[in-house]
C-alpha cells in the first residue's frame, strides 16, 4: 500500500483493513450492502495476500458460530454482516459476548424487511444493541479502518475480551469512494500484537466452555460480563489516545462539533453527523450557532463523557435513523433522556426520525428540526403530533 | 468447583464462566429429575449388557457379580433401560418420595 491517501471504495478499505489487523479467521456469508467487504477478504485469502482461514457457510447464524468456534480456538476472528443477516446472527451474538470472545464484526447498517429494502438505516445495529458488544459508529471512511484495527485492540485486552461491532451505514458509507490513509504494516504490528487468547480449546490443557449456569450463578455470570462491558470504556479510550499518538488520528468516544457558542445540539449516530455538520455550517451563514455531539462509542454508553459535553446546552434534537416500535420514542433518545433526567439536567429534549430504509437526508430537513424546536409548541414541551418524536418528510 | 456454585461471587469466576477442571459434570447430580426408578429382577438377567450400553447417562454400571444397576444419583429414569432388555429383567417403578 502507498504512502498517503487512496482513492478506495470504503468497503474494501475495511476488508484492507482487516488484513492489516492480520485477521486468522474470517467466516461470513455475503448480504448486501456487506458483500463487497467479505468478497475482497475470500480474494484476499484465495491470492495467497493475506494468511487466514476463509469459512464458507451457509447462512450468518452459522457465520458467527464458526466465529465463536475459532475465537474459542485462539484465532483472530472477522466477521462482516447486514440487516436480516444480523437478524439470523442474532442469537450467537448474545453467545459471543458472554463467551467473551474478542470478534470483531463490521456491521453495515441496513434497513430490516418489511418492505423489503436494501437501504440504510439503524433498525438492524438497534435491534441488537443490548447484545453485549462493544459498539462503535463511523462517520466516514477513515474512521472505518482505523476503528477495525481499533477494535481488536480493545476486544483482545485482557481487562475487556468482548466482541466489537464497528458499525458504518450501508451504500451512504460502505459504497462510496473516499481518500483514505493505510497505516504501514509495521506500524499496525507495534500497535496491535498477535492475539494471546487467556483460554483455548486446546487438548493439551482442555477446558469446558459455554457450560450450564444454574440459578445460583445465572445471576453472578451476568454481572461479571456487565461489568467487563462498563468498564471496557476506560481501554476503549486508552486503544483511542494510543492510536492517536501513533497514527496521527485521534477519536474520543463522544466529540462535539460547533457546541463553544450554541446552547442547542444534535445527536446522532453514524456517517448522517457529516450532514449534520454541513447543515449546521449552514445556520451559521445566517447567524444561527447550534451544535453537535457525535457518539462513536454507543455501547457501553458514555454517560460520563456526555455529561461534560452537555454542560451549558438547553436544547437537544436526538436524530435517529430506527422507528421506536411502539417504544415511548427512538433507542438513543431514551438513553439520552434517562441521562439528563436522572442527572436533573433540565435540557429540553426533541426525537426526530429520519433516513429510513435509505431515504436522503439533506441539511434542509436539519434545518425544518431546528425551526420545529424553537416553535412555542417546543418550549412548552408539547408534542406537535400525538407522540413524543417527528418523522422527518413523512407523508399524509 | 472448589466451592459450592451459590457461595461464588461475581468477581471470583473464569472470564466466560470458563470450567478449568475436567471431569467436573460428576459433581452435578441430575438424578432428582426422576418421577420413575428402573428396579431389576437379577433371576431374568442374562448379563447382556444392552441396559448399560443404551444408557444415554453412562448412569448404569456393571457390579462385582456381573449384574447391573442404576447409580440413582444420575439415573433420569427415562426407561430406555427397560424398554431395551430383551429378557424382561427391568422393571420401571414410581419413585415414592
Amino acid at each position: 500500500m502507498k504512502e498517503g491517501k487512496t482513492g478506495i471504495e470504503v468497503s474494501i478499505a475495511a476488508s484492507i483493513a482487516a488484513k492489516l489487523a492480520r485477521v486468522e479467521v474470517v467466516a461470513a456469508y455475503p448480504i448486501t450492502p456487506q458483500t463487497h467487504i467479505v468478497e475482497h477478504l475470500s480474494e484476499l485469502v484465495a491470492n495467497g495476500e493475506l494468511d487466514a482461514s476463509y469459512v464458507n457457510v451457509e447462512s450468518e447464524h452459522s457465520a458467527m458460530s464458526a466465529c465463536c468456534g475459532a475465537s474459542a480456538a485462539g484465532a483472530r476472528t472477522f466477521t462482516s454482516t447486514s440487516a436480516q443477516g444480523m437478524e439470523l446472527m442474532h442469537e450467537i451474538l448474545f453467545i459471543a459476548s458472554a463467551m467473551r470472545f474478542p470478534i470483531v464484526m463490521a456491521a453495515v447498517n441496513r434497513a430490516l424487511s418489511s418492505p423489503l429494502s436494501i437501504w440504510g438505516d439503524h433498525s438492524d445495529v438497534m435491534a441488537a444493541r443490548d447484545t453485549g458488544w462493544i459498539m462503535l459508529f463511523c462517520e466516514n471512511g477513515q474512521e472505518v479502518v482505523d476503528s477495525i484495527i481499533m477494535a481488536f485492540k480493545v476486544a483482545e485486552d485482557r481487562r475487556v475480551l468482548l466482541p466489537v461491532m464497528v458499525n458504518l451505514d450501508g451504500f451512504s458509507l460502505s459504497h462510496v469512494i473516499e481518500p483514505i490513509e493505510f497505516p504501514s504494516q509495521e506500524k499496525v504490528d507495534a500497535f496491535l500484537p498477535p492475539y494471546d487468547p487467556l483460554y483455548t480449546l486446546h487438548p493439551d490443557k482442555p477446558v469446558t466452555m459455554g457450560a450450564y449456569g444454574m440459578p445460583e450463578l445465572y445471576t453472578e455470570a451476568k454481572y461479571a460480563q456487565e461489568m467487563a462491558l462498563i468498564n471496557s470504556k476506560g481501554v476503549v479510550i486508552e486503544v483511542m489516545d494510543d492510536f492517536g499518538k501513533r497514527f496521527g488520528r485521534s477519536y474520543k468516544p463522544v466529540e462535539t462539533y460547533n457546541t463553544e457558542k450554541a446552547d442547542t445540539v444534535f445527536i446522532a449516530l453514524g456517517s448522517i453527523n457529516e450532514n449534520i455538520k454541513t447543515a449546521i455550517d449552514m445556520l451559521k451563514e445566517e447567524g444561527r450557532e447550534v451544535g453537535l455531539i457525535h457518539l462513536r462509542l454507543f455501547r457501553p454508553f458514555p454517560s460520563d463523557e456526555l455529561i461534560s459535553a452537555l454542560k451549558g446546552i438547553k436544547k437537544v434534537a436526538v436524530v435517529e435513523r430506527a422507528m421506536p416500535g411502539g417504544a415511548m420514542n427512538s433507542p438513543l433518545f431514551n438513553e439520552i433522556s434517562s441521562l439528563v433526567h436522572s442527572n436533573k439536567m433540565g435540557i429540553q429534549l426533541s426525537n426526530f426520525i429520519v433516513g429510513l430504509g435509505g431515504r436522503d437526508v439533506n441539511p434542509e430537513d436539519f434545518h425544518g428540526i431546528i425551526d420545529d424546536m424553537s416553535s412555542p409548541e417546543a418550549a412548552k414541551g408539547a408534542p406537535k403530533e400525538e407522540k413524543n418524536y417527528r418523522v422527518i418528510g413523512v407523508r399524509g | 468447583m472448589a466451592k459450592p456454585m451459590d457461595q461464588y461471587k461475581w468477581h471470583e469466576l473464569n472470564v466466560g464462566c470458563v470450567i478449568e477442571e475436567v471431569g467436573n459434570a460428576m459433581e452435578y447430580k441430575t438424578g432428582d429429575w426422576r418421577s420413575q426408578k428402573p428396579v431389576w429382577n437379577d433371576a431374568k438377567c442374562i448379563k447382556c449388557g444392552l441396559c448399560w450400553l443404551f444408557c444415554p447417562d453412562a448412569a448404569i454400571y456393571q457390579k462385582d457379580d456381573g449384574l447391573y444397576a442404576a447409580n440413582l444419583d444420575y439415573c433420569k429414569g427415562c426407561g430406555i433401560c427397560a424398554k431395551e432388555c430383551k429378557p424382561g429383567a427391568i422393571t420401571m417403578v414410581e419413585e415414592e418420595r
